[in-house]
């Protein structure tokens, strides 16, 4: 499959990579081979496999519906960048 | 050539379990920012998600109301965004697999109709926390208490055909998750909140390409929001244009929607089974446990009141919307006539309610207390419309029904000597309509009729008041 350089644009802003635009081609061929294998699973025949969902088989355990959390905000918070009045502080986000 | 409209809808309800979906931090609404959190819903490096069995059971509980397939073995997937209030930059959902399948829901329309709306799916999910933009310069305050908040995302099929249609749908679900017991259904809080996809198509053909309308909060809200998009479509397509398919927002104080442009680049969410939660089995042992725990569903309650009480479908719609209204009806309606008792539950309690802005839980006139009230209507020591002056001090004053009839001297006057001597006295007083009324003037009972009840104040029994006159009348 073709793995363009635009395509690898989109893909490394969706992740939220920073990728220098001199080695785009390095990874548009990386990712090309990553597809290739891809490829090569897709081709084998899985219709009637159950979906692996998770390589342990163990059932989700649950948990009663209590709490058990003290307020630790002061801890928690302590290694935040900014916060004010009990709140993070990001970079502003506006929709 | 018609356009016909293609809606479905999907509804979050908040589920009202103690704690959060994955760790043991309470759900309590309006606490201080962030006292609510922990190393799992801060999503610090090592914690792990534990799943709340509470949450599982609300969600197996809409499962079998709704008569859906439970999946018996499901699985929770992240959801990849990025944006402050989701810390772990994904939200943990379920994609492929969720816990409740295919199911239906039928839903009573305005015009006396029924129909039946398919449910896709339903699946468990965590909220996000929530982002504070005023109060601060250049920067956003994050609080995420409500990270974390367990939340059941219930996706209909697109088979409603009008807004109509569509709000039915939301009230029939906001009715179902209340008797349930698994959402509070406080839409201005956000625990019931609903995104509608709109497309439109000539009737037979594929649907149209669709917009998504983002957390509708209020049934007028979503009405309106559909109504609005039905005719930017048409204007669209009429024009020869093309619908985009797009998020947009209802903006109540404009009345019309708006697109979110920027977010249809990132709307690639790259799902994928999260490795920190292992697959949800469900047993039989469980599911049996939940059944047991269902109450009595609206639909068969409704049925059950249009039979025990012989009310209307009408009626017993009204009186089963809500679990506690169905609750204080049928404490009303023991011993009494069931439709009378449906009468003053919808007439005078729920006008005085909505007049004084008072929610029924706190109702100052008990069930009981309304219960004697409709007793003494039936008995006849009061009329229907002292009854109504009594339930007027009852709801502002309070008191006792019996108490209010005997100190303001409001006992029916069933006496016929008594009632007699009025309308005798009544109809000397008017000679010429009596003579009219002799002459073939049927109307003129009615006056005098108004002209006997004025004089006894209201309390002689109108039943024997029409008879006593008319055979005076007749007689003289």
């Amino acid at each position: 499959m073709a793995f363009d350089q635009d395509t690898v644009r989109r893909t490394a802003h969706l992740a939220r990579i920073a990728l220098p635009q001199t080695e785009i081609p390095a990874v548009a061929d990386q990712l090309e081979r990553i597809m290739g294998l891809v490829e090569e699973l897709r081709a084998i025949e899985t219709t009637d496999v159950p979906i692996m969902a998770h390589p342990l088989d163990l059932d989700q355990p649950l948990r009663p519906d209590t709490v058990v959390n003290q307020d630790q905000r002061e801890v928690l918070m302590a290694s935040a960048p900014a916060a004010e009045h009990g709140l993070f502080l990001v970079p502003k986000v506006i929709e | 050539m018609d356009w016909e409209v293609v809606i479905g809808l999907e509804v979050h309800a908040q589920l009202n379990t103690t704690t959060k979906i994955f760790c043991g931090c309470p759900t309590a609404f309006g606490a201080e920012p962030n006292l609510h959190t922990c190393p799992v819903c801060l999503a610090m490096p090592g914690a792990l998600p534990v799943l709340n069995g509470a949450a599982v059971d609300k969600a197996i509980a809409l499962g079998l109301a709704i008569g859906a397939e439970l999946n018996r073995h499901s699985i929770f997937a992240r959801k990849n965004y990025f944006y402050p209030d989701l810390p772990k930059g994904y939200q943990i959902s379920q994609y492929e697999l969720p816990v409740v399948g295919k199911g239906a829901l039928t839903v009573q329309l305005p015009d006396g109709g029924e129909k039946v709306v398919g449910v896709t799916r339903a699946h468990l999910e965590e909220d996000a926390g929530k982002s504070l933009h005023e109060a601060f310069i250049g920067q956003s305050g994050i609080d995420l208490n409500r990270a974390g908040t367990p939340l059941l995302e219930i996706v209909s099929e697109p088979d409603m055909r009008s807004s109509v249609e569509a709000v039915a749908y939301l009230k029939k679900l906001h009715t179902l998750v209340r008797y349930l017991d698994i959402c509070d259904g406080n839409m201005q809080e956000g625990s019931f909140r609903c995104d509608a996809n709109v497309s439109l198509r000539r009737p037979g053909a594929p649907y149209g390409t669709r917009a998504e309308i983002k957390n509708l909060n209020s049934f007028r809200f979503l009405e309106k929001a559909i109504e609005y998009e039905i005719v930017r479509q048409r204007d669209i397509l009429e024009s020869g244009g093309r619908i985009v398919q797009e998020t947009r927002l209802y903006d109540a104080n404009r009345d019309e929607t708006r697109s979110m442009r920027g977010k249809e680049e990132a709307n690639d969410y790259r799902y994928f089974p999260d490795p920190d939660l292992l697959p949800l089995v469900l047993d039989e042992s469980r599911i049996e446990r939940v059944r047991e725990t269902l109450p009595e569903l609206p639909d068969a309650r409704r049925m059950r009141f249009m039979r025990q009480y012989a009310l209307p479908a009408y009626d017993a719609g009204v009186l089963t919307a809500g679990r506690t209204l169905a609750d204080y009806y049928e404490q009303v309606a023991v011993g009494v006539d069931g439709k009378l008792a449906a009468n003053w539950v919808m007439g005078d309690l729920l006008g005085a309610l909505n007049k004084a802005g008072v929610e029924l839980e706190d109702c100052p006139v008990s069930a009981g207390k309304l219960r004697l009230l409709v007793q003494r209507i039936e008995d006849q020591t009061i009329s229907g419309k002292i009854a109504k002056d009594i339930f007027d001090e009852l709801f502002h004053r309070g008191g006792e029904v019996d108490a209010i009839i005997d100190s303001r001297g409001l006992r029916q006057i069933t006496d016929v000597a008594a009632i007699a001597a009025m309308v005798d006295a009544i109809v000397t007083a008017h000679p010429q309509q009596a003579a009219d009324f002799r002459a073939g003037k049927d109307k003129l009972l009615g006056f005098f009729v108004g002209q006997v009840m004025k004089a006894s104040q209201g309390k002689a029994n109108p039943d024997q008041v029409n008879a006593i006159l008319l055979e005076h009348l007749q007689k003289g």
